[in-house]
């Protein structure tokens, strides 16, 4: 089973839930940025959760298949067609042999995730297939993909039926101004009060820096009541860090396993499928939450995904 | 013990023992990973130490907030710091100078010291590992002796080869891959801090302590011909204090 790449697009990488349990050495977990999306596309098509896709970062790729396969795209709308026709997002769909996945301008969101039955067939680093591009760690060969490339798939079960069953309604939308919630902390304490209000009360913008290690923002000046550097310690996915400049940088996938800068607070699991498709320009408010909000949050969708997959499989 | 507790998102705790740089309170932040490894958890993903603080990270499916924090709280009123160490020691051959340490006289002649003792300096201590982090497998070490601190390069090297030994401000360390950087170099060991073929990819760990003892280049080039297994085997593995 195999995939030949035509075209790389601009940053396509073979990612998976991520590389967890390596942080104390140093190694970012990496993974999907929005892990719910690519969920979703292996659900469709009949992957565990943790299949490896492809993630595609707003110019997709040309991609030829060798052989029959069962595909789904989830994520951002990157105009994804096969053989011409447009493919519609959050279905299943049957791909023959020859026929040839191509994308095109950005509709919405910032990643594509596209998911292939069986998932893709790169050997496990550190338990992970998931790229880090950095240390060039996993994935394909530790990198983003490039022309000429083959990629194998694992051979699954038999491929899913009833296609025409296996689909959703794409989730997300894009919005005037997106509303990400947050929880507070670790060193909310460091912050004036009239930092923390800019933060809760500002309209911030993506600014041109935002890749899977991180996301800058631009806005209202957040300030410090003293010094904004802290002993380095641990970063979650979704800290929101503000260095001396006071504006904030929120921490994605890539992120560095520690740092130096104070955190005031950090996006919740719930909405990192809004957070994994931010780009440049986007515009984004933070509100408050409470963790026992944020985790009710996180375990509705959790079980609503668990429904998802028991109600397509049944 | 004393800590705090923090929430860092809804996935993850933050453990606080202090907000200084000290052997004392990283002792603190070993002792009680440690404990979590012996009795771990149910729902706790991975810990991450760092100087004075812990990271646990948890699924909420498993385990909610108030739960984590009544359980992290009880595995550390049951912990009393000071004496053991949990740590090993790793005994690290360095091919100091030359092309392995360009820096090395550089950063001598900031002192006024001879290539020499700089060498001296560097190989008369052990380096506590506080933490790992910035690459895979990068220590930062604490306990420098002032006497040999460098600043770091105006201009980075756009690469470092893996292995590289270097200062920069009052601490030291060592590249665990090839990469872009800004210490100064001092030398550089056959011995692979991160090796993704190896079963164990890395060698030390927070709580661990490094010591450095000169070779020369023959002995350098030798070592690193041999396979890294036979290396690990050759640095040894010793309780620590």
């Amino acid at each position: 089973m195999k995939i030949f790449v035509v075209q790389p697009g601009l940053l396509t990488t073979v990612q998976d839930l991520g590389r967890h349990g390596f942080q104390r050495f140093g190694v970012p977990v990496s993974g999907c940025v929005d892990p719910r999306s690519a969920i979703i596309a292996n659900i469709l098509v009949g992957n565990p959760d943790n299949a490896a896709v492809l993630e595609c970062t707003l110019s997709g790729p040309t991609l030829q298949l060798e052989h029959d396969s069962v595909i789904a795209i989830t994520g951002a709308n990157l105009s994804p067609t096969l053989d011409g026709e447009n493919v519609p997002l959050y279905q299943a769909i049957f791909a023959r042999a020859g026929q040839t996945i191509r994308f095109g301008p950005v509709q919405y969101g910032c990643r594509a995730y596209l998911a292939f039955a069986g998932g893709i067939d790169v050997p496990e680093v550190m338990q992970s297939r998931s790229t880090f591009l950095r240390a060039e760690i996993g994935g394909f060969q530790g990198r983003k993909l490039r022309a000429g490339d083959q990629l194998l798939l694992k051979k699954g079960g038999s491929l899913p039926s009833h296609l025409e069953k296996r689909s959703l309604w794409p989730e997300y939308q894009p919005q005037e101004i997106f509303s990400l919630r947050v929880v507070m902390g670790p060193q909310e304490g460091v912050f004036t009060s009239q930092g923390t209000g800019t933060f809760l009360g500002d309209i911030y913008t993506v600014s041109n820096q935002f890749d899977r290690m991180g996301c800058r923002l631009l806005g209202g000046y957040i300030e410090h009541r003293g010094s904004c550097d802290i002993i380095s310690d641990g970063i979650a996915f979704g800290a929101v860090q503000v260095p001396a400049s006071g504006q904030p940088i929120i921490m994605l996938a890539d992120r560095q396993t520690t740092g130096g800068y104070t955190k005031i607070a950090a996006v919740i699991s719930a909405d990192f499928r809004l957070l994994g498709q931010l780009k440049m320009s986007d515009r984004i408010r933070f509100e408050q939450t409470t963790i026992q909000e944020a985790q009710e949050a996180f375990i509705a969708q959790r079980k609503a995904l668990h429904w998802l997959r028991h109600s397509l499989n049944d | 013990m004393e800590f705090e507790i923090k929430c860092a998102g809804d996935s993850a705790a933050v453990v606080i023992f202090g907000d200084k740089i000290s052997p004392e309170i990283n002792q603190k932040v070993c002792l009680f990973q440690a404990a979590l490894e012996r009795d771990p958890i149910e729902g706790v993903t991975e810990t991450v130490p760092a100087y004075c603080s812990l990271m646990v990270c948890y699924n909420p499916e498993i385990i909610l907030w108030e739960e984590m924090y009544r359980r992290l709280s009880y595995v550390g009123t049951g912990l009393i710091s000071g004496g053991f160490s949990p740590g090993r020691l790793w005994e690290i051959p360095v091919w100091y100078g030359g092309e392995a340490g360009p820096d090395l006289s550089a950063v001598a002649q900031f002192h006024g010291l001879s290539p020499e003792e700089v060498i001296q300096i560097h190989t008369s201590r052990d380096y506590l590992v506080y933490m790992l982090g910035f690459l895979p497998g990068f220590p930062y070490l604490g306990g420098m002796d002032q006497r040999i601190a460098a600043p770091r390069l105006d201009t980075p090297r756009v690469s470092i080869p893996a292995g590289s030994v270097g200062i920069a401000g009052a601490q030291t360390g060592v590249y665990p891959i090839a990469s872009p950087g800004g210490w100064r170099l001092i030398g550089r060991t056959p011995i692979r801090f991160y090796d993704p073929e190896r079963s164990q990819p890395f060698l030390a760990q927070a709580g661990d302590h490094i010591r450095f003892y000169e070779i020369d280049r023959r002995t350098f080039l030798k070592m690193e011909e041999q396979t890294n297994h036979l290396l690990c085997q050759r640095c040894g593995e010793q309780e620590a204090l």
